[in-house]
């Protein structure tokens, strides 16, 4: 089941660039929230945050309070604890490529020691089954690459890659801005169906998408975050000037 | 307007033309030499080959017949020893270079070191291993030599790991990381493992390089006209017997020696036709 997300005064920096400048927020269990904004705003450093991610990066710096369910993220846990807890779908598909089909959504779980060879193979069939891939892909699972499945199926395979470590959120980070509008609906089905059983952020450029999949919707701007709300109240009646002007079109 | 436009088409197909031929001419003076020489060590080694060559011991000198069993099996034993040297250390430094000491002063400073290794000359490095490593208490040995070998195979093992490692994209390790991999088991399984077809082409350069090296061993292995495969005995090794056979006064003594630098190349040929065929078992369909 998935869990809340709550955000308190959360800072974070490339360098001396301040990339987020006190983002508050609270993100609500079992829903889709959408992060629209235009690009550079400060929308995947936010999604990177929750899975410590940005400090990767070694020139990356962060403050402030991340809670998901009843953990401090930033204070009671390691990176690596976290990011098993809290899946990523990153904007370009990104399979291991040297891994067969099998072995990508395996790769969570097999990296981090577990070896139940039938437990494995039932994980593996139900992330795939999860993500919308089983049919496609079940007869070539271990003889075939991941690198080799078409651009929309292997964002379903990073999707099941995700899924099969079992974790309470799932960040994804414009996961259909590289496919095409056929890969791109079937993504959407895709979070539509996942959401009753996580809690899915979602960073998109894509105004209808957000419109389309999302519950909530935040609005980011020059790394603030502007506006957070219904996403029916977003797209229909904003109380800020800046949203209206952005989700019209008058900049962005 | 027509004609203008059909003379411009002309031109293009005849530049065409003349870069392909130009680059189909760069490719064969590329392979010209290497088939010259195999070629050329075919038609003067390959009718002192026979049965007595890959299973007798040098005979004395003036004698005729024997063979270069010992230094088949003494390069077969130095390269081995070689390669556990400089493989492991060689792929461990490049691991370091590209994944976790990136920018620091120490990397830098190993990175600079291996390239001045790969540019000191094999005598000298000969010497160098005889002054450290050869002693009365340990005089030339099949073990000296496999060291020598082994140094000089770390650089270009080092540099090319480093390479492959640094063009594996970065959203594969963020990939691994996002799955709450640690980093390290990411470097050794995701990224290692993703690079490995590029680290393996590096180790074979290495291996082929210091395969045909005989200077360095002039001072370390010695080289040995009788059967040992004891490592801390003076030990043959096929470089060094064509060396010692090719300056001989001897007919019989400079056909065997043809005859070993053809097996020599045939060995390399093998043993990297050999690796690369059980790295590429396994390789999945489309794997990129």
């Amino acid at each position: 089941m998935g869990v809340g997300i709550e955000v308190i005064n959360l800072n974070a920096w490339y360098a001396t660039n301040h990339t987020l400048q006190d983002i508050n927020l609270n993100i609500p269990a079992n829903h889709a929230t959408a992060l629209i904004g235009p690009s550079g705003c400060g929308k995947s450093t936010f999604v990177r945050c929750l899975n410590r991610m940005h400090e990767t990066n070694p020139i990356a710096r962060v403050t402030g309070t991340v809670r998901i369910g009843d953990l401090d993220i930033y204070e009671d846990a390691k990176p690596v604890e976290i990011r098993r807890r809290v899946g990523m779908v990153f904007q370009r598909p990104n399979p291991f490529p040297t891994m067969s089909i099998y072995d990508n959504v395996a790769a969570g779980l097999k990296l981090n020691g577990f070896s139940n060879r039938r437990a494995l193979d039932e994980i593996v069939e139900k992330s795939l089954k999860n993500s919308a891939l089983w049919d496609e892909v079940k007869d070539d699972l271990k003889k075939k690459s991941g690198a080799s499945l078409s651009g929309g199926q292997q964002q379903r395979l990073c999707i099941a890659r995700a899924l099969a470590v079992d974790p309470e959120v799932l960040l994804m980070d414009e996961p259909a801005s590289a496919l095409d509008p056929v890969s791109t609906s079937k993504i959407e089905d895709l979070i539509f169906q996942l959401k009753s059983q996580y809690t899915i952020v979602i960073v998109t450029h894509n105004m209808q998408q957000a419109a389309r999949v999302a519950e909530k919707t935040g609005f980011f701007l020059n790394g603030r975050m502007v506006e957070f709300d219904s996403t029916h109240k977003i797209f229909t009646n904003p109380s800020d000037k800046r949203t209206e002007d952005y989700i019209t079109g008058r900049f962005g | 307007m027509a004609s203008e436009y059909k003379l411009r088409a002309r031109i293009r197909t005849l530049v065409d033309g003349a870069a392909t031929a130009l680059s189909i001419l760069a490719t064969l003076l590329v392979i010209a030499p290497l088939v010259a020489i195999f070629g050329y060590l075919i038609y003067k080694g390959a009718s002192s080959l026979n049965f007595a060559f890959f299973t007798q011991v040098p005979k004395p000198p003036g004698e005729e017949g024997g063979g270069m069993a010992n230094a088949i099996v003494g390069s077969g034993v130095l390269l081995g020893l070689a390669s556990l040297i400089g493989i492991p250390i060689g792929i461990g430094g490049g691991i370091y270079l590209a994944e976790f000491g990136r920018g620091t002063k120490l990397a830098n400073a190993v990175r600079f070191t291996a390239d001045v290794l790969n540019g000191v000359p094999s005598i000298v490095m000969g010497v160098a291993v005889y002054a450290l490593i050869v002693t009365p208490a340990m005089p030339f040995s099949a073990l000296s030599g496999g060291v020598v070998l082994g140094i000089m195979m770390i650089p270009t093992v080092c540099r090319t790991t480093e390479e492959m490692l640094l063009m594996v994209p970065h959203a594969v390790r963020e990939a691994a990381l996002g799955l709450g991999v640690p980093n390290w088991r990411s470097v050794l399984s995701i990224t290692v493992k993703t690079a490995s077809p590029g680290i393996i082409t590096g180790c074979m350069l290495a291996f082929a390089r210091v395969a045909g090296e005989t200077a360095p061993l002039i001072f370390t292995a010695f080289g040995n006209a009788f059967w040992s495969v004891s490592l801390n005995r003076p030990i043959a090794a096929l470089p060094l017997q064509i060396y010692v056979y090719a300056i001989s006064p001897y007919d019989d003594w400079h056909r065997q020696a043809w005859a070993g630098a053809l097996v020599l190349i045939i060995l390399i040929v093998l043993a990297v036709s050999l690796v690369r065929f059980v790295t590429s078992r396994g390789v999945l369909k489309g794997a990129s």
